[in-house]
C-alpha cells in the first residue's frame, strides 16, 4: 500500500495541519510517512500545500508528481492539481468555496461542504477536520480510532478545542458514508 | 517511542543529545527552525545560544567555544555558509572539532529559497582558502539526519575536523517518524588536553591557533591535516546501495535526490529495467571504492548521476569510475525538484 | 642584592617583537601585572587579534586563541559563555576593532559580553605598513592617504569609547594614554577597574589605550609620545565614559 495525496488552499485554512493529522496518524499505525510542506513567500498570505506519502514499507521519494488523492480547499488549488491526480484517484473539494465541478470522468469526486458541517460542529476553524474525516471515510488508509485519538494528541495543549473538532471529524467522516 | 520531527527540529535534538551545548547562528530561510529550537533548548541542558549578528560572528564564536572544549555547532543555508568561509578556513587549520549545518538553497548570490545541490563543492573541496577539507554527510532522511548529527561531535573530536552537514531546503522542512537516542553522558567523553580552558600556565598554556609564518611550519600541518583526511577516508567513509546486484543502470545521487532516485529505481524495475542505486553518505571523503567495484561488473551498462545543479558531484564519480564507464547527468535548476517520474523519463529517453 | 624590579608572571620569557619606542610593551606588561594581581593565573583565557599584536599568544602566560581579523569579540564571547568563571580578554587594534571587527565589537558590548577588551590605539595599521586606520587623525599621513587624511576624500575618525558608552551593555569604558609616568600609572588603574567590572559580572568593559607607532608615523620614540599627548588627545580625549 502506497498512497501519495496532496492537500491544497489558502494559508491559513489549516492544509499544512491536515495533513500533518495524517501523518501523525499513520505513525501511530506504524506506517510510514513522509510530510513535506510547499515553503516560503507563498505561505504568507498566499497558496499553502503539502504532500502526504503513506506507506506500509519505507517510503523514498516524498516528491508527488501523480498524487493518488488531492485535497482541493480552493479554486485555485484545484485548478493547478486537478489533473495531475491519476486515473482512478480521488479528488475531495471543499464546495463551500469551489463552485465549479470537476469536468473529469476517470476520478472519484466528493465535493464536501467543509465550512456549513464545520459551522455544524460548533466552530468555523474546523474546517479541515471535516475534510479530514471525509478523507478517512473514502481512502479507509487508517482506521477511524487512530486518527480520532490523534485529535487528543496533538491538541494536548489546547483542550478545550478537542470536543469540537472530534465532533467535526465524525460529521466529516459520516459525510461519506 | 518515534516521534514525528521536521528535519530542521531532529538536527537540532539529535544534536542536544549529541552533547552540543553552545550554538551561534544567524536567521536565514530554510533554516530557521533549528537556531529557534536551540535558542530554548539549548537553556534545558544548561547549554549557551547566542543569535549572533553576522554569520561571520557567529562563526568565529564556534571558534572561540569549540576552542574553549565545548560542543559547539553553527548553521546557515547557503549564502550565509559563504559568509562563513573565513571562519570555517581558520577552524580547520587550528583543528578545532564543531558542526556546521548548511541547508542549501539555490543559487549563485542571493539566488532562492527553495532546495538545491549547488554548494558541493564548496563542502567537498574545502570553501574556504587554503589547503583543507571538512568531514562532509548528506543524510537523506530525517532518520538520517539524526543518527549522523548525535555522533557528529564525536567523529569530529576524534580527529579534531569540522564536520559539515550538508542537506537542503526539503530535508529541513520535511516531517517524518524518528527514533531519538539517548542523551550523551557527556562526562564520561575523552579529556580535550588541547583546549583553552584557561588553566593553562607557562609550558602547559593552550593555543588555538591558525597561524605559521614559517613555511616548514605550515607544511607540517598540512600533511597532519591531510593525514587525517586519508584516516577518516579509511574508518568513516559510507554509502547506501539499493538492488545494485543484479543492476545494468547504476543511479547515484546524494541527499534527498538520494531518495527520490531510489523510488526512480522502483518504477524502473516494474517495467523491467535492472536498475540500482549508488548514494553516497559522506561526501567527503567521496565513497569512491563503491563506485569502482561496480564499474569492474560486466553487466554494469552506465551511471546515472543526478542533481539539484548543474552537475557538481558528477566530478567526484567519474573520478571514481576512471573513464570504466560511461556517466549521463540529469539535473533540475534554481530550486525545482524533480520527481522520481522524471527520473524514470530521463532514463528512459536518453537510455533505451 | 636587594630585588627591586621582578617581572611579571602573566608574561612570558619570549621577547617581545615590537618596533623600539612602540608602547604595545607597555601596554603588555600592565595587562599582564593586572592579570597577576588579581589572580588570574591558571585561570584566565585571553584572546589576540590579527594586526601588531597577532603574537600576544607567545608573551601572555595564559592559553591563548588567536581570532580572525576583527573576529576577537566574537571569539571572546564563545570562551566566555563556555566558561564564565574564567577571565577572559581580548586584546585588539584599531583596524581589527574598529574597522573590519566593528560589528562584533558593537554587538558584544551591546550583548554586555562579560569579558574585557583591551583596545590599542595607533591610529595607524602597523602591521601592514603604516596604512591609514578608522582612528586615523585629520591631517594625519599615511600610506593610503599621502597628502593626510582629508574627510572629503577619507572621512572621519571614529571615537569608539564614546560610541560604545551610548549603549547599555558595557559597564566600563575609559580612554587612557601612556605617553608618560602619570598617565602609565592611570592607564593600569583603568585596566584593573575593567577586569574588576568582568569579575563582578557588570557587563563589557573595555580600555581605550592611546598608543604610538613612531615606526609608521616616522618619528622618533619620544617624539612620538609627545604627539599622542599634543596629537592624539585632541580627536581622542581622555576619560571614563561609562562607569556603572
Amino acid at each position: 500500500m502506497e498512497e501519495k495525496i496532496i492537500i491544497a488552499g489558502f494559508g491559513g485554512q489549516g492544509v499544512l495541519s491536515l495533513g500533518q493529522f495524517i501523518a501523525y496518524s499513520a505513525m501511530y499505525e506504524n506506517l510510514s510517512c513522509t510530510w513535506l510542506p510547499s515553503y516560503g513567500p507563498e505561505m504568507r498570505g498566499g497558496t499553502a500545500n503539502c504532500s502526504v506519502v503513506v506507506s506500509d514499507e519505507t517510503v523514498a521519494s516524498p516528491i508527488i508528481a501523480t498524487p493518488d488523492t488531492l485535497i482541493a480547499m480552493n479554486k485555485p488549488s484545484l485548478a493547478k492539481f486537478v489533473n495531475k491526480v491519476k486515473s482512478g484517484g480521488t479528488i475531495i473539494v471543499n464546495s463551500s468555496l469551489i463552485d465549479e465541478k470537476v469536468t473529469r470522468t476517470d476520478v472519484k469526486v466528493s465535493y464536501i461542504d467543509a465550512q456549513a458541517l464545520a459551522l455544524e460542529a460548533g466552530n468555523a476553524k474546523t474546517a479541515n477536520i471535516v475534510v479530514l474525516g471525509a478523507y478517512i471515510a473514502m481512502s479507509k488508509i487508517l482506521p477511524f480510532e487512530t486518527v480520532y485519538n490523534t485529535i487528543d494528541k496533538l491538541f494536548e495543549k489546547k483542550p478545550k478545542v478537542i470536543p469540537v473538532n472530534k465532533k467535526a471529524f465524525e460529521i466529516g467522516f459520516n459525510s461519506v458514508k | 517511542m518515534k516521534k514525528l520531527l521536521k528535519g530542521n527540529e531532529a538536527i537540532a535534538e539529535a544534536a542536544i543529545r549529541g552533547g552540543c551545548r553552545f550554538f551561534a547562528g544567524y536567521p536565514i530561510t530554510p533554516q530557521n527552525e533549528i537556531p529557534e529550537y536551540l535558542s530554548w533548548r539549548l537553556r534545558e541542558v544548561g547549554g549557551e545560544f547566542v543569535q549572533a549578528e553576522s554569520e561571520v560572528a557567529a562563526i568565529n564564536m564556534v571558534y572561540g567555544a569549540g576552542g574553549a572544549g565545548a560542543r559547539a555547532m553553527t548553521s546557515s543555508s547557503s549564502p550565509g555558509i559563504s559568509l562563513k568561509q573565513e571562519g570555517i578556513s581558520y577552524i580547520a587549520c587550528a583543528e578545532i572539532p564543531c558542526v556546521i549545518v548548511n541547508m542549501v538553497r539555490s543559487g549563485p548570490g542571493l539566488g532562492g529559497i527553495q532546495p538545491a545541490q549547488g554548494d558541493y563543492f564548496q563542502a567537498t573541496k574545502g570553501g574556504g582558502h587554503g589547503d583543507y577539507h571538512l568531514l562532509v554527510y548528506g543524510p537523506a532522511t530525517v532518520q538520517e539526519c539524526v543518527d549522523i548529527l548525535y555522533n557528529a561531535f564525536d567523529v569530529s573530536e576524534k580527529y579534531r575536523t569540522p564536520v559539515m552537514i550538508l542537506g537542503d531546503g526539503m530535508l529541513g522542512q520535511i516531517m517524518e517518524a524518528v527514533e531519538l537516542p539517548e542523551m550523551k553522558d557527556l562526562t564520561k567523553l575523552p579529556a580535550k588536553p588541547w583546549a583553552t580552558d584557561g588553566t593553562g600556565v607557562g609550558e602547559k598554556r593552550r593555543i588555538i591557533n591558525s597561524l605559521y609564518i614559517e613555511p616548514d611550519d605550515m607544511e607540517v600541518v598540512i600533511k597532519r591535516l591531510y593525514a587525517r583526511y586519508d584516516e577518516i577516508k579509511r574508518n568513516e567513509c559510507k554509502a547506501e546501495t539499493y538492488k545494485t546486484e543484479d543492476a545494468e543502470i547504476i543511479l547515484t545521487a546524494y541527499g534527498t535526490v538520494g531518495r527520490i532516485a531510489k523510488s526512480a529505481v522502483n518504477i524502473l524495475r516494474s517495467k523491467g529495467i535492472k536498475a540500482g542505486l549508488l548514494r553516497p553518505i559522506t561526501l567527503y571523503p567521496f565513497p569512491d571504492y563503491e563506485y569502482a567495484k561496480l564499474a569492474d561488473k560486466a553487466e554494469v551498462k552506465e551511471f546515472v548521476d543526478i542533481e539539484l545543479c548543474m552537475g557538481q558531484m558528477i566530478e567526484d564519480v567519474k573520478l571514481a569510475l576512471n573513464g570504466k564507464k560511461p556517466v549521463r547527468f540529469f539535473g533540475r535548476l534554481g530550486g525545482n525538484v524533480m520527481s522520481a517520474e522524471d527520473i524514470v523519463d530521463f532514463v528512459l529517453g536518453e537510455v533505451k | 642584592m636587594a630585588k627591586i624590579f621582578t617581572k611579571t608572571k602573566m608574561l612570558t620569557d619570549n621577547v617581545l617583537h615590537y618596533c623600539p619606542g612602540c608602547t604595545h610593551g607597555i601596554a603588555h606588561r600592565l595587562v599582564a601585572e593586572v592579570l597577576e594581581e588579581i589572580g588570574a593565573e591558571g585561570n584566565c583565557i585571553g584572546v589576540a587579534p590579527v594586526g601588531c599584536a597577532v603574537f600576544a599568544y607567545n608573551y601572555f602566560n595564559c592559553d591563548i586563541q588567536e581570532a580572525a581579523h576583527g573576529r576577537a569579540p566574537a571569539v571572546a564571547t564563545g570562551i566566555k559563555r563556555v566558561h564564565p568563571d574564567k577571565i577572559v580578554f581580548a586584546y585588539q587594534g584599531d583596524g581589527d576593532l574598529a574597522s573590519i571587527g566593528m560589528a562584533e565589537t558593537v554587538h558584544a558590548a551591546a550583548r554586555g559580553e562579560k569579558f574585557t577588551t583591551i583596545f590599542i590605539n595607533n591610529s595607524i595599521y602597523g602591521m601592514t605598513g603604516g596604512q591609514m586606520a578608522p582612528t586615523t587623525l585629520v591631517g594625519q599621513k599615511a600610506t593610503t592617504c599621502v597628502y593626510g587624511r582629508d574627510p572629503k576624500f577619507n572621512g572621519n575618525p571614529i571615537r569608539v569609547s564614546e560610541m560604545l558608552a551610548t549603549l547599555d551593555g558595557p559597564s566600563y569604558i575609559a580612554r587612557v594614554a601612556l605617553y608618560d609616568v602619570k598617565h602609565v600609572t592611570e592607564a593600569k588603574k583603568a585596566i584593573r577597574k575593567a577586569f574588576q567590572h568582568q569579575i563582578e559580572g557588570k557587563g563589557f568593559s573595555m580600555v581605550e589605550i592611546l598608543s604610538s607607532c613612531p615606526t609608521n608615523w616616522g618619528l622618533s620614540p619620544l617624539a612620538a609620545l609627545d604627539w599622542v599627548k599634543n596629537e592624539s588627545t585632541k580627536t581622542f580625549p581622555l576619560g571614563v565614559f561609562k562607569e556603572i
